[in-house]
């Protein structure tokens, strides 16, 4: 077998120790380096360090997988962090370390599996090997007299036969006084072996290259909006290294409307989503409508893209007027939830047509209630009694610096508060369809009711909500999954399927008898070994019996 | 009365009735030793014959079936033969017991829940802990590893404890991120595997506990462990800890993979290095290091042992610390 030369089934390599050695040259010195490489030792080696590489991941936050969360550790450790980050510390799994240590993993492997899948290649087409001169040391070495009247020939040759049913590739071997059949089966064990290896070398390929190919990317949609799948309508957008947007298969999605249920029965549980529902219209180009739906742990695939639902909340619809009643902002608003009740935080910048430019940070609360303090929060998700503060601020926005700034933060530095609760002007605060003037004869500012023709105290409508969606195309997915496949079958092959030799020899002995001896060897974890050398004696016994039925059989003892 | 109080009701006599088996497998364990004690006494320093696999004797009665035949081969290699044992067979029918009254519970939370009982971790601790027990009883009908008793047993009611005590929350509904056919098959093999990583942990320690005693044999040092005379030799748990970790390996790969499946569904990617993702694919490695680490010359025996227990100290430091104190995608230990 031609597994690496420290695998435990393999003869001893010569113990040569470095001083005898002789030198070894640069072709020499690579070669030893090599075989060192491709040695099992080596593999374990790698293996345990790839494990022990991998927990520093788990302890620091990822970039990939974490990025607020390494933020945070900056502002925390501000003199750890930034050594932790020389090291990659952030970005384990992109490291040149742990790329190092698993590349030299898979080289090995490959190192490994090349030379062992040539031999295999020629051991399915071998003969099974000559029988060995003494049976008796081997595993489950068993003996039985022949019935009387049968010759060695004629037991080998049957033998053979139930060998040959047992699914085992068969050899006959004769000697002036013996006569044997070398047996070998389990071949599909190195097989699969094998096949579980390079599919870890194919998953690595896919894995390595998938992302390449592919895309993600974000995007925000309130009940109503319709996207069109085209690279300037995403809120964010990475592309994978070799993709090219023109691939984009430009349909249309429009988010109809979003459905939660909360749990109201179970108090335990009080307020509890239970199911998100996103019922979207998908347009391909050129195409009929469709209805669909997107839900947490159900994604909707379409035009070779995975829409994913990610996140949901509250978008007021907010309209400020100038002094004069003319509409200078009206739009619906996503607020980021804060809590598990659905308090929100939203920003609403309004550059133009007003005497000054104006922000306002709002605070959105679906079912307001007051702490004893005075304080508000929201005690149920739904919206029970839906309440709006905003502060209002004036100033510069900082838009026109030409620096990006995000829609979801307000920069009050240079702003000059209106109305928060310090200062003289207390928040605004509305319920839906209300309107409220703005500080300093500004204008005037509404929450507009999305539902206006509700019974008295019925809120339900009252606020659209708005769905984040991650939209994903991978098109080596399928791959990853072939190779997770066959990685999974080989090592099932691999560790199931036993690899065994097994011998019987017939000795024709001086009274005229014939000897029956049956042993084995075991390729491999093979717990049967010795059972099966057993049955096999056994079942040869009995077609010996049947072959030879007007003699009464001897004892089979 | 409701399910659920039926349910924590039958839990906690599961225990107290897991804990009787302890004290029986216990005594068991006392009974060995001295059982041992009188024999040394008897026939002075044990004389070890090298055990092998292919040297055992194995050449008898063609009348005793297959499978027989296999377990009395496993098992018959102590030094001490040690005879029938009633603390052993109560131990055991405890054991057998408390399993069905830790199936109740697992039964009637789901019930009162409508749902699988492995949504957070009060309910993963009382399901894996069943299908720990679930897993030695079924294998003590093949192979006679009732020794291990008072592990598994002391090992459950701990876990139970800690669950019960610490993690115990009220039936809640599913949350959207878990309504997914993937809890159900990920989180019952993953839970799985860890029933099969237990035994051969616990097979790896007695292994390294033997060949401890088997290397002193010669010498005037004699193991305190004086029962560990009347246990399968070190080679024998070596193969049989072999066996059981290779199906706990089996099952860690397809949690593995049935997870990326089910990441895919949830978050739009397959693998993210998510923390539970990273432990998982840790334990993972391990045990297959440890797979290697038996084929590799110089790492059969006590050093592969070692890789096995290092492996399921992972598998609980996954599901005892990661779940609870690690920050990840995977919030859902309902704590
Ligand atoms: C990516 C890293 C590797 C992983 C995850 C891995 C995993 C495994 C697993 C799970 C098995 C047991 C299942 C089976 O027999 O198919 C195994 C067996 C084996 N591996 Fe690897 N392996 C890796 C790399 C290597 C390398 C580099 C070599 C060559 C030095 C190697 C040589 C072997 C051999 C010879 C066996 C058979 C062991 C036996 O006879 O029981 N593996 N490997």
């Amino acid at each position: 077998m031609s597994r690496p030369s420290d695998h435990i089934d393999s003869a001893p390599a010569p113990s040569g120790n470095g001083i005898t050695q002789p030198k070894l040259g640069f072709v020499g010195t690579l070669r030893w380096f090599w075989r060192q490489l491709t040695s099992m030792r080596t593999a374990l080696f790698l293996l345990l360090l790839l494990a022990i590489a991998a927990v520093p991941g788990s302890l620091v936050p990822q970039r990939s997988s974490d990025p607020n969360g390494v933020i945070q550790y900056f502002n925390d450790n501000p003199e750890l962090a930034p050594v932790l980050d020389n090291i990659q510390a952030f970005d384990v799994y992109s490291s040149a370390w742990f790329s190092s240590i698993y590349l030299l993993l898979f080289v090995s492997l490959i190192g490994c599996v090349i030379p062992r899948t040539k031999h295999h290649l020629q051991a399915l087409r071998a003969k099974p090997p000559k029988t060995p001169a003494r049976l008796g040391r081997l595993a489950g070495f068993t003996t039985r007299t022949a019935p009387v009247g049968t010759d060695a020939a004629t037991a080998v040759a049957s033998a053979r036969t139930v060998l040959k049913q047992g699914r085992y590739r068969v050899a006959l071997f004769e000697s002036p006084t013996e006569f044997s059949v070398s047996a070998e089966r389990g071949y599909m064990r190195e097989t699969g072996n094998l096949v579980f290896h390079s599919a870890l070398v194919g998953l690595l390929i896919v894995v390595g290259f998938g992302s390449g190919f592919g895309f993600s990317g974000q995007r925000v949609l309130v009940e109503g909006q319709t996207f069109v799948n085209t690279l300037l309508a995403y809120d964010s957008f990475n592309p994978g290294r070799f993709f090219n947007d023109t691939e984009l298969d430009p349909y249309t999605l429009t988010l109809d409307d979003f459905e939660v249920t909360y749990e109201t029965q179970n108090l335990e549980a009080f307020g509890q989503p239970l199911d998100f529902t996103a019922g979207v219209t998908v347009t391909p180009r050129g195409g009929d409508a469709q209805d669909g739906a997107v839900r947490v742990n159900d994604p909707l695939r379409t035009g070779g893209t995975s829409i994913y639902l990610l996140g949901n909340g509250y978008a007021p619809t907010i309209t400020v007027k100038d002094p004069e009643g003319t509409v200078v902002f009206t739009d619906s608003v996503p607020f980021l939830p804060q809590d598990a009740n659905l308090t929100s935080l939203g920003i609403v910048k309004v550059p133009d047509g007003l005497a000054e430019q104006v922000g306002l940070i709002g605070f959105f609360y679906p079912t307001q209630d007051e702490t004893s303090s005075g304080s508000y929060f929201s005690s149920f998700p739904d919206l029970e009694y839906p309440v709006l503060t905003l502060n209002v601020y004036q100033g510069d926005l900082g838009l026109d610096e030409g620096v990006p700034t995000s829609v979801y933060s307000l920069v009050t530095d240079d702003m000059e508060p209106l109305a928060t609760r310090d200062s003289a002007i207390q928040p605004l605060e509305l319920t839906p369809g209300e309107t409220q003037e703005l500080p300093n004869g500004l204008g005037s500012v509404t929450f507009e009711n999305a539902a206006p023709d509700a019974a008295e105290g019925d809120y339900a409508g009252s606020v659209p909500r708005f769905a984040s969606f991650d939209i994903h195309h991978d098109p080596t997915q399928g791959w990853v999954l072939l190779f997770a496949v066959l990685v999974l079958g080989g090592l099932l092959t691999s560790l199931f399927v036993p690899r065994r030799r097994l011998w019987v020899k017939a000795i024709e002995q001086a009274d005229g008898s014939v000897r029956l001896e049956y042993a084995g060897l075991a390729r491999g974890e093979d717990p049967a070994l010795e059972s099966a050398v057993t049955a096999l004696a056994d079942r040869h016994a009995a077609m010996l019996e049947r072959a030879t039925p007007a003699i009464k059989a001897a004892d089979p003892a | 009365m409701n399910l659920n109080e039926l349910s924590i009701l039958s839990l906690y006599s599961a225990m107290a009735v897991y804990a009787l088996a302890f004290i029986a497998f216990s005594i068991d364990l006392a009974r060995r030793s001295a059982a041992v004690g009188s024999t040394e006494a008897a026939v002075g320093a044990t004389n070890e014959a090298p055990a092998s696999v292919a040297g055992a004797k194995a050449s008898g009665g063609g009348s005793v079936s297959t499978l027989n035949r296999i377990s009395s081969r496993m098992a018959d290699d102590a030094v001490t033969p040690y005879g029938r044992s009633a603390s052993l067979r109560v131990g055991v029918s405890l054991t057998v017991l408390g399993w069905a009254l830790h199936l109740v519970a697992a039964v009637l939370r789901g019930l009162a829940a409508d749902r699988v009982p492995w949504a957070n971790m009060y309910e993963f601790a009382m399901t894996g802990t069943l299908l720990i027990v679930t897993v030695f009883l079924i294998v003590l009908t093949r192979t006679d590893l009732r020794f291990l008793g008072t592990f598994v047993t002391g090992m459950v009611v701990i876990l139970l404890g800690i669950g019960a005590l610490q993690y115990y929350v009220e039936v809640a509904p599913l949350p959207p991120a878990l309504q997914s056919v993937w809890l159900v098959i990920h989180v019952f093999v993953a839970s799985l595997g860890t029933g099969f990583f237990a035994l051969g942990f616990a097979l790896s320690f007695v292994q390294l506990l033997q060949s401890r005693r088997e290397e002193r044999a010669g010498t005037a040092k004699s193991s305190r462990l004086r029962f560990l005379a009347t246990l399968p030799s070190a080679f024998t748990l070596e193969n049989l800890a072999y066996r059981v970790n290779i199906i706990g390996f089996i099952l860690w790969t397809f949690t593995l993979m049935a997870g990326s499946v089910w990441a895919e569904r949830a978050w739009g990617r397959y693998w993210g290095w998510d923390t539970k993702e990273v432990w998982t694919f840790i334990i993972w490695v391990i045990y297959a290091g440890y797979i290697h680490a038996r084929a590799t010359r110089g790492w059969r025996g006590s050093r592969s042992a070692w890789l096995a227990i290092i492996g399921f100290a992972a598998v609980m430091f996954n599901f005892g610390i990661v779940n609870v104190f690690f920050k990840g995608l995977h919030a859902y230990s309902g704590l």
